[in-house]
């Protein structure tokens, strides 16, 4: 047993060991190659005058003899002096910004603050994640996570990364609301943006003007949520409850808009109702009437968002209606009630929970879309868009990007407690485990007609659009009918040449491509491995505050794109962490933007597994990390899978967070269709977006194939047969 | 001199506001087998678990070997544990499900695909050691989690409720093996279970538990033929409680007055329903009666209080009805709590 309070000793020791190296040995500042060594470490920085180092260093000092001693691992004095070390670290980035002290008494105390300092380096980086692990190590000494130092580790880091990089954005945002253009706090100028009358005015529905964007964006999500909510109702219905043939197709549809980059469809429907559409031109003729924009502002932002959204409200209603119980129907039939009374009280009752779920998700969707108002909104704005102008456009003004994003924010997590208060309490969820006798009641005569009404229209529509994408880019024009096929288009995006120096590339997009295939596949895995390692924390893991940590990982979720980007600019363009303008900061976008979907999928999957199997793993001598990749993971397999596939094709059509965060030398695809729609360039964004969803679907079979779900069906069944009834 | 294996010392574990385990202490010495009996919720399963290290205490010390574990986590203790629902990896063969351990544990791989062959072949399991878990039978199951759980020759081997996955008419079998694996190896081993008789057939001593504390430690004849409270009394076996009065070195209750060496005052007392003669002709009167194969059962009223009486198939059977005396012989008599 000597071996293993050794091993315990170790890992402080090396933590310990790692922060003494990037004190010493590191350089801080980032700018610096690793060769510049010990010279521009921290300590080199604080002996030439930069004193505002000395206090993390004496910190540092206090811990190393601290360790000296027996058990210090337990002792408060170390995890006192640990904490003081990491608040100092924090403070010594802050202390002294870009160009100069943030305060006057800090400029007085260091002369040299006056220089000012850059972001941290690899020196600052590892004291970091040293203070993270030695925090990590003395909690878990002392109890935490039942003493499971792996555990303890990842949540420590994970809180960590959060707060970097979810909550302090916010935070710094927040706070730039409330500064004006010289930097300085003022109350007076956030009143005024908060109250400025193209926020919150009523008049369009006055009849005289224009409505205030705040309530614009709200109207377009109460009208998009319920036309979403209405369509996916009317879809679920139809596969759950009816005969209807076609269901597999129907499903297939419903993916579709996942993997659709954003603004191409948004692009069709100007091809199809635009002043000079196909459908519109077509209708001006037959009816002799003139085309108008009619397209352009809510109608078109709305058809866009439906079209979106509706297959997430599709996938909602269809678990609801799969998890009635169906012999409640029965009951309700042999008790005497007709088909349609049935209905109206036994089966919609059971769904309005679900219902309200689905209502709810399309509207913090529509709240944070930012690809279909853009293209489509004519002069109907809406938060998402105002806020990027005002970031981005000629009138830089990040404090009254701050106040509308803060708006957002707000609205956005009403809607989300909302949904979280309506979840939390007992759904009306009749599935006990048994297994259901009966089937679903078919759908009483009237609303089937009623809904094939509805979906009909909607399949044409979506077909409609999805030929205009698939011969969009390439023919000549198919705005005007001209369908003479080219690869015109395709040659300016994406020409190559063999010459003799190689593969030479000459077509515009081939940069934003292959940087976002580079960015995309960096991020998916991370995302993955964050997503899942959270979701095995919070469902196996008994520790103090593993509520909060649930709430903070779902609530970085929540938040709109728009606001995360505007956020990361507000955030990281000054030190101590200036990382705008990198590859790194779009991945870091990707990651805690789309971590909480792979949460999901792993909780999901955790939930079937019987805990005792990774409790016998630890009885056995494994560690946590042990645990997860030996016995976990191999379990896991489909859910990681789909987190993969998830972040990756997320990564690959994200807008609205990284339209803020691209730059001329890591420029996204999105980004890149969007200067191209905006430029009017239709069928070149198209001929794009079509490349873009085939390249996506060609690396989902590659991911498939490295993950491997072949065996998976059966290793299910195994699991479950061996946890369920081991019967003689 | 027997060695103490495992020692609880004033352990509590608390789960928020809710107390699982309040303040308990025993010792299990070297090769005892040691079970935890109790109703659900009354911490057996926690006690088991923090001496696993998948729990930690609140307060107090666990200790194993003699050395204080308190704060280690599972993985840094060298105990074996069974599980309910056996947990076998699925996705690993039964040999890679045994050599899981010793290889985690650092020994080379084919040193430890021969420790899980040898320990296979020990409990009967050689020949299958390539089949799934899922391709062998609950029993088979079983003794793969078993042998799994001794291929590290632990400080001590858990079972928790080993044998509620079991056919009822296995257990018999299944238990037997087990007494005889822990026996054969000289294990320490602490067995959970809320089987009474499975409790009392398997045991060195057995630990009664009530509400987080322990209730009764002895040996399973003690308990049942001295338990110390009513509640000791009725959970392990069947037991009529009888609330009476002593007076003047008699023990009055009903027509019923029993000589026995107490104080005078209110009363308890129990007896075992098979420590009670009926004779024929009397004033008590037999409510029901009721076949069960091996024995008759009787509940028999006399006075306002009413008895259970077990009695041999051998003699003369009486029916509902019948007027019989109720002979008890006072040593059989027991006051509790």
């Amino acid at each position: 047993m000597a071996r293993i309070s050794l091993t315990s000793d170790r890992a402080g020791a090396a933590w310990l060991g790692l922060l003494a190296l990037s004190l010493t040995a590191l350089p801080w500042y980032k700018g610096a190659g690793l060769l510049a060594g010990p010279a521009a470490s921290a300590l080199a920085e604080a002996l030439s005058g930069r004193g505002w180092f000395w206090p993390l260093i004496a910190a540092a000092l206090a811990l190393g003899a601290v360790a000296l001693t027996r058990g210090w691992q337990v002792s408060r004095l170390a995890l006192g002096l640990t904490l003081a070390a990491a608040f100092l670290y924090v403070w010594q980035g802050f202390a002294v910004g870009l160009r100069g002290p943030s305060s006057d008494w800090v400029g007085g105390v260091f002369a040299r603050a006056a220089e000012g300092q850059t972001g941290l380096g690899w020196g600052g980086f590892l004291a970091g994640v040293a203070l993270v692990g030695l925090l990590s190590d003395l909690v878990a000494a002392r109890g935490f996570c039942r003493g499971e130092r792996f555990a303890s580790f990842c949540i420590t880091a994970i809180v960590a990364l959060l707060t970097t990089f979810v909550f302090f954005p916010i935070l710094k945002l927040g706070l730039a609301a409330f500064v004006d253009t010289e930097g300085n706090l003022a109350l007076a100028t956030f009143w005024a943006r908060l109250s400025a009358p193209d926020l919150w005015g009523v008049a369009c529905f006055t009849g005289g003007g224009r409505c205030g964007v705040v309530v614009n964006t709200v109207v377009l999500g109460v009208l998009s949520a319920t036309l979403a909510t209405a369509l996916g109702l009317a879809l679920a219905l139809l596969v759950n409850r009816t005969d209807f043939r076609m269901k597999r197709a129907l499903r297939a549809i419903s993916i579709l808009p996942i993997i659709t980059p954003p603004f191409v469809v948004g692009v069709a429907i100007i091809l199809l109702f635009g002043r000079t559409g196909l459908v519109t031109g077509f209708v001006a003729d037959l009816m002799e009437v003139r085309p108008t924009r009619w397209v352009y502002g809510l109608p078109g932002i709305l058809i866009a968002q439906v079209l979106a959204f509706a297959p997430v409200t599709f996938l909602v209603l269809l678990s609801t209606l799969e998890a009635i119980n169906p012999t409640l129907e029965e009951a309700s039939r042999t008790l005497g009630a007709r088909a349609m009374t049935t209905f109206r009280t036994v089966t919609w009752p059971l769904l309005r929970p679900g219902l309200a779920a689905a209502f709810l998700l399309a509207f913090i969707e529509s709240l944070a879309d930012f690809g279909n108002p853009i293209v489509l909104g004519g002069g109907y704005e809406v938060l998402s868009v105002k806020i990027f102008f005002a970031v981005v456009g000629a009138r830089y003004d990040l404090g009254n990007a701050a106040t509308l994003a803060m708006i957002l924010l707000a609205l956005t997590l009403i809607a989300f407690w909302l949904q979280m208060r309506w979840m939390g309490k007992k759904s009306y969820v009749t599935v006990t485990g048994k297994s259901d006798a009966g089937l679903a009641a078919p759908l009483p005569p009237i609303l089937k007609i009623g809904v094939l009404a509805v979906v009909l229209p909607w399949v044409l529509f979506t077909l409609a659009v999805y030929i205009i994408i698939a011969v969009g880019g390439f023919v000549t024009d198919v705005g005007r009918w001209d369908l003479t096929p080219t690869l015109g288009h395709l040659s300016t995006a994406f020409r190559f040449e063999f010459a003799e120096t190689g593969l030479e590339l000459y077509g515009s997009a081939w940069d934003s491509m292959i940087t976002t295939l580079w960015v995309a596949g960096i991020a998916a895995p991370l995302t993955t491995l964050v997503g899942i390692l959270t979701a095995w924390l919070v469902a196996r893991q008994d520790f103090a505050g593993r509520r909060a940590f649930e709430f903070g990982t779902m609530l970085s979720f929540a938040i709109p794109g728009t606001v995360v980007g505007v956020s990361y600019v507000a955030a990281f363009n000054v030190p101590p962490v200036d990382i705008t303008g990198t590859a790194a900061i779009l991945i870091i976008c990707f990651i805690f933007r789309n971590m909480p979907v792979g949460m999901r999928a792993g909780l999901a999957a955790l939930a079937q597994i019987d805990k005792s199997m990774e409790e016998a793993s630890q009885t056995m001598g494994a560690g946590g990390g042990t645990t997860l990749r030996r016995v976990v993971l191999p379990l896991i397999r489909p859910a990681v899978f789909t987190a993969l596939v998830y972040s990756f094709v997320t990564a690959m059509t994200a807008v609205s967070a990284v339209i803020f965060l691209v730059s001329a030398r890591h420029n996204m695809a999105t980004a890149y269709i969007m200067g191209r729609v905006e430029a009017g360039e239709y069928a070149l964004a198209i001929a794009y977006s079509a490349v873009l969803m085939i390249v996506m679907i060609l690396c989902v079979v590659v991911i498939q194939f490295l993950v491997g779900t072949r065996k998976l069906g059966r290793r299910q069944e195994l699991q479950g047969r061996t946890a369920a009834e081991p019967a003689e | 001199m027997t060695e103490t294996a495992i020692e609880f010392v004033d352990v509590v574990k608390r789960y928020g506001s809710a107390t699982a385990v309040d303040r308990i202490s025993f010792s299990i010495a070297r090769g005892e087998l040691v079970t935890f009996l109790g109703p659900s919720g009354c911490g057996k399963t926690t006690s088991l678990r923090l001496i696993a290290g998948l729990e930690l205490p609140s307060e107090g010390q666990v200790k194993i070997a003699g050395r204080d574990v308190s704060r280690d986590p599972a993985s840094e203790r060298n105990v074996g544990m069974v599980f309910q629902s056996y947990a076998l990896f699925p996705h690993m063969t039964v040999l890679e499900n045994v050599a899981y351990g010793p290889t985690i544990r650092g020994v080379a791989k084919a040193e430890a695909r021969d420790r899980a062959h040898a320990i296979l072949d020990q409990v009967g399991l050689a020949g299958l050691e390539a089949r799934l878990p899922s391709e062998l039978s609950g029993g088979q199951q079983q003794r793969v989690a078993v042998a799994r759980a001794i291929v590290q020759q632990p400080d001590v081997l858990l079972f928790d409720e080993p044998l509620s996955n079991v056919d009822a008419k296995l257990r018999r079998k299944v238990r037997a093996e087990i007494r005889d694996l822990q026996q054969r190896f000289g294990l320490t081993a602490v067995y959970v279970t809320h089987d009474q008789e499975e409790a009392l057939a398997v045991s060195d001593r057995i630990v009664v538990m009530k509400m987080g504390q322990i209730a009764q430690i002895g040996t399973p004849a003690e308990l049942y033929e001295r338990p110390a409270s009513a509640f000791v009394a009725d959970f392990i076996g069947d037991a009529n409680l009888i609330e009476g009065r002593v007076e003047a070195g008699k023990f009055h209750a009903a027509h019923l007055a029993l000589p026995i060496g107490a104080e005078s005052g209110k009363v308890t007392a129990t007896i075992r329903p098979e420590r009670i003669r009926l004779a024929p002709g009397g004033i008590a009167t037999i409510l029901s009666a009721s076949y069960l194969g091996s024995r008759m059962e009787y509940v028999v009223q006399d006075e306002d209080l009413e008895f259970l009486v077990s009695r041999p198939i051998s003699e003369p059977r009486l029916t509902a009805g019948d007027k019989v005396d109720l002979q008890i012989d006072p040593a059989d008599l027991i006051l509790v709590r």
